[in-house]
């Protein structure tokens, strides 16, 4: 009881005392601040980016591609194949048949609004079911396109990111003129990156006969996946992969999660090292000008336990400052800023928001506390084991 | 010079305090290569490219496909020398995970091209000799530890053959260097009269690479390619090689503002450690100070003092810091080699490197600086 009553005593003092340390004090909340802030900022990249990719994926949507191609753009299947695909068992049944859609993923040379140069923004050809496979997909502006015609919907991410892409506009892509006569949301999914018409009025447009490349089709449960799956690789008719949606679109977006991680880890360990140096001279210098008083309470009677406590809780409250100041600049700075990336797998253009998640926020102000702990424990220790005598005696 | 031991001795006083603020510069450094690297990393293919070289794609988009019958029409154009083309292949080897750019291209007109492709002269026989030879880049190679001779085998994706197994078993006949550090030296080539034997032929080609006699004229060379071709099924978008691998980084996101953006606020955190430290050890020697300018030294000879210690310590933390980077970059190369083709401190990055250490020390030395210029002898000694 004594200890601890000792250590609240000495870390009041120390927290009251800060005022006059306060030029090195901001330092040290500098170096943690700058830290967690570029931390949290670089992770709000990956963050932003799976998370479009995870939202867009159900488990009660199956993708069947080729067998061996691990995006829609290398895969390819023959009409009669498609047939085949959708009446599987395990697919759900609507009113019109399967709920299921064979599509055709192509990419379209658009400019970028940001900078001006071409980009390839997806461009998908759907089939009737398409909007029962994924009934996330809202209209808000405009209609859909009508069956036959040459229209398309446009995302309201890609419509925000590439230019010419409005609702009414028109747009020419090799001999054909399409019309954008709707726009469409899919609650801030993959899709909303994406332009969409019917699939057999793009099938002619791009020469391809009447193949597609993917089917996407809706399980009667999440459980109907593996009955759907078995049937059609046991299918002699078919090469098939059979994935989750959502499975293939975390696949998907492996590539980007791994490098933005990598390099916002390698970037902040390294940052971290430099700041905890900074953050040692702040504590180091703030225990020097204190010399004379904690040998005073020592010679009174405090124990160095105590000492230690209020050192290290010194350093931790700088820390836990630093963390919270880093990490609500990362938030006011990147979160929610619009953005559009390569998907390197599907070689086409993904549009997102950075995210800064409530899980990178802790785990920003957690790495500042971490910074703090071992910037204090150094100091703390040489604070304690000052000799008495030696340190009165001094000035 | 005279003052050398003076300043070291000056430094050493608080050695903690020095080493940590030294370090801390070190780490500052170290990142700012790494940054730096990656950076170069990502628009190393801008700098390369070809003022002089022009690329015609497909207009709708770069995946559609462009008639080989388009070779000898651009060819005719005026203004052009000699006309190539290049084909994604995208297959996979072994697993999707080994990814790598594979190019179906002419082995003779691609090489006259791209004279920064280094391939020995028996080597480029032996290719032209062979109709599944392929070769690959040095870095490639040292990837998956191929030798000249070794069977390849890559599973076709978009470019299924016409019949047999869905896999191409190429010959590595060579491997090529680049002439330069900028060169990519993780592709893989192949010929592409074997693609179309494979495929049936089909008469197609991904993408056209146009020499231009007079880089001036590029523009209208370019327009008077696409001339040729509007209004028909296949529309064409030429661009200089440049402006194309522009576009191209562009897709990826501005990484160049977001590096840069890290790069501010890491310096902007060091400046104000080894500036704390600086006006600390200052502040500390204030009486000191004052006996030097009793002695005779002048208030800018103090002012001089207080700048070349703060100049020192983050120079010689820039100089470390930058040294250990270039040493540890060639370990990090393989693992980033299937992102970063390119990855490597660019000299002109170094150099920048050294300059901002100076003015990091001129910062963080200035306001000591000034402070103990200004000081006046009775009011340091005084001071005690």
């Amino acid at each position: 009881m004594l200890w601890l009553r000792q250590a609240i005593a000495v870390t009041m003092v120390n927290l009251k005392s800060l005022g006059q340390r306060a030029g090195s004090s901001a330092v040290a909340v500098a170096g943690f601040a700058g830290v967690v802030a570029v931390f949290v900022a670089v992770l709000s990249i990956a963050a932003g980016f799976e998370r479009v990719m995870a939202s867009g994926g159900s488990e009660e949507v199956a993708i069947v591609l080729r067998a061996g191609s691990d995006t829609e753009m290398s895969s390819g299947f023959e009409l009669e194949q498609t047939r085949i695909i959708e009446e599987a068992p395990g697919v759900l049944r609507g009113p019109a048949g399967p709920v299921a859609s064979s599509e055709l993923f192509v990419i379209v040379d658009v400019p970028k609004r940001s900078t001006g140069t071409g980009a390839n923004v997806p461009l998908r050809g759907v089939g009737p079911e398409a909007f029962e496979v994924r009934p996330e997909v809202e209209i808000v502006e405009g209609r859909r396109f009508r069956e036959g015609f040459q229209e398309v919907i446009v995302g309201r991410a890609a419509a925000g990111q590439f230019a010419g892409l409005e609702f009414g506009s028109r747009l020419r892509w090799g001999e054909a003129t399409w019309e954008v006569v709707g726009i469409f949301t899919a609650a801030g999914s993959l899709w909303e990156s994406e332009i969409w018409t019917d699939a057999l009025v793009l099938q002619p447009a791009y020469r391809r006969g009447s193949t597609f490349q993917s089917v996407y089709a809706r399980l009667e449960t999440a459980d109907a996946f593996g009955r759907f799956r078995d049937a059609l690789t046991a299918d002699p008719r078919l090469e098939v992969d059979v994935e989750r949606e959502s499975d293939y679109l975390l696949a998907q977006s492996q590539v980007l999660r791994t490098l933005v991680g990598v390099l916002g880890n390698l970037i902040a360990v390294l940052m971290a090292i430099g700041a905890t140096f900074g953050a040692l001279n702040t504590m180091y210098s703030a225990v020097a000008t204190r010399e004379k008083e904690i040998a005073t309470l020592r010679a009174l009677g405090f124990r160095g336990g105590p000492v230690v406590v209020s050192v290290l809780a010194e350093s931790l409250v700088l820390a836990l400052l630093g963390g919270l100041i880093g990490g609500g600049l990362a938030y006011l700075l990147a979160n929610g800023y619009q953005t559009a990336t390569m998907n390197w797998q599907s070689f086409s253009q993904v549009a997102f928001s950075l995210s800064v998640t409530p899980g990178l926020l802790i785990g920003g102000v957690t790495y500042a506390l971490v910074m703090g702990l071992l910037g204090g424990i150094f100091p703390a220790l040489r604070a304690a084991r000052l000799p008495v005598a030696i340190a009165l005696r001094r000035a | 010079m005279r003052y050398l031991h003076l300043l070291w001795r000056n430094l050493l006083r608080r050695k903690v305090r020095t080493l940590f603020t030294f370090l801390s510069i070190v780490v500052a450094f170290f990142l700012f290569g790494l940054l730096m690297a990656i950076r170069h990393g990502f628009d190393y293919g801008v700098q390369i490219a070809g003022e002089s070289r022009l690329l015609t794609i497909h207009r709708v988009s770069i995946i559609q496909l462009l008639p080989i019958r388009y070779q000898s029409q651009i060819g005719t154009t005026p203004g052009v020398g000699t006309v190539t083309h290049s084909t994604w292949f995208g297959g996979v080897y072994q697993d999707p995970r080994n990814f790598f750019a594979q190019l179906a291209v002419e082995p003779e007109r691609y090489l006259a091209i791209y004279p920064e492709f280094v391939l020995s002269p028996e080597e480029k026989e032996r290719w032209l000799a062979t109709r599944p030879g392929a070769v690959a880049g040095r870095k490639l190679a040292e990837r998956f530890d191929w030798q000249v001779g070794d069977r390849i085998p890559i599973q076709a994706t978009f470019w299924r053959p016409a019949e047999g197994p869905a896999t191409y078993e190429f010959e590595l006949v060579g491997i090529y260097e680049g002439a330069t550090a900028d060169v990519d030296e993780t592709s893989f080539l192949f010929r592409h009269d074997y693609l179309m034997e494979r495929v049936g032929d089909i008469g197609q080609v991904g993408w056209y690479i146009v020499e231009i006699e007079d880089p001036g004229r590029a523009d209208e060379v370019a327009r008077a390619i696409d001339a040729q071709f509007a209004n028909s099924a296949a529309e064409t978008k030429t661009t200089t090689e440049r402006a194309f691998m522009r576009s191209f980084a562009e897709q990826v996101g501005d990484t160049g503002a977001i590096l840069m953006a890290i790069v501010g606020v890491v310096f902007f955190v060091i400046l104000l450690i080894a500036g704390n430290t600086m006006a600390q050890s200052v502040r500390e020697r204030t009486s000191e100070l004052g006996v030097l300018k009793t002695v005779g030294f002048t208030d800018g000879a103090v002012l001089g003092l207080v700048l070349a210690e703060a100049v020192l310590l983050a120079g010689a933390g820039g100089i470390v810091g930058l040294a250990l980077v270039l040493l540890v970059i060639p370990g990090l190369e393989p693992m980033l080699q299937a992102f970063l083709p390119v990855f490597y401190v660019p000299p002109a990055a170094v150099a920048v490197g050294l300059g901002l250490a100076i003015l990091l020390g001129l910062a963080s030395g200035g306001v000591p600086a000034w402070f103990a210029r200004r000081l006046e002898i009775t009011e340091a000694l005084r001071r005690r």
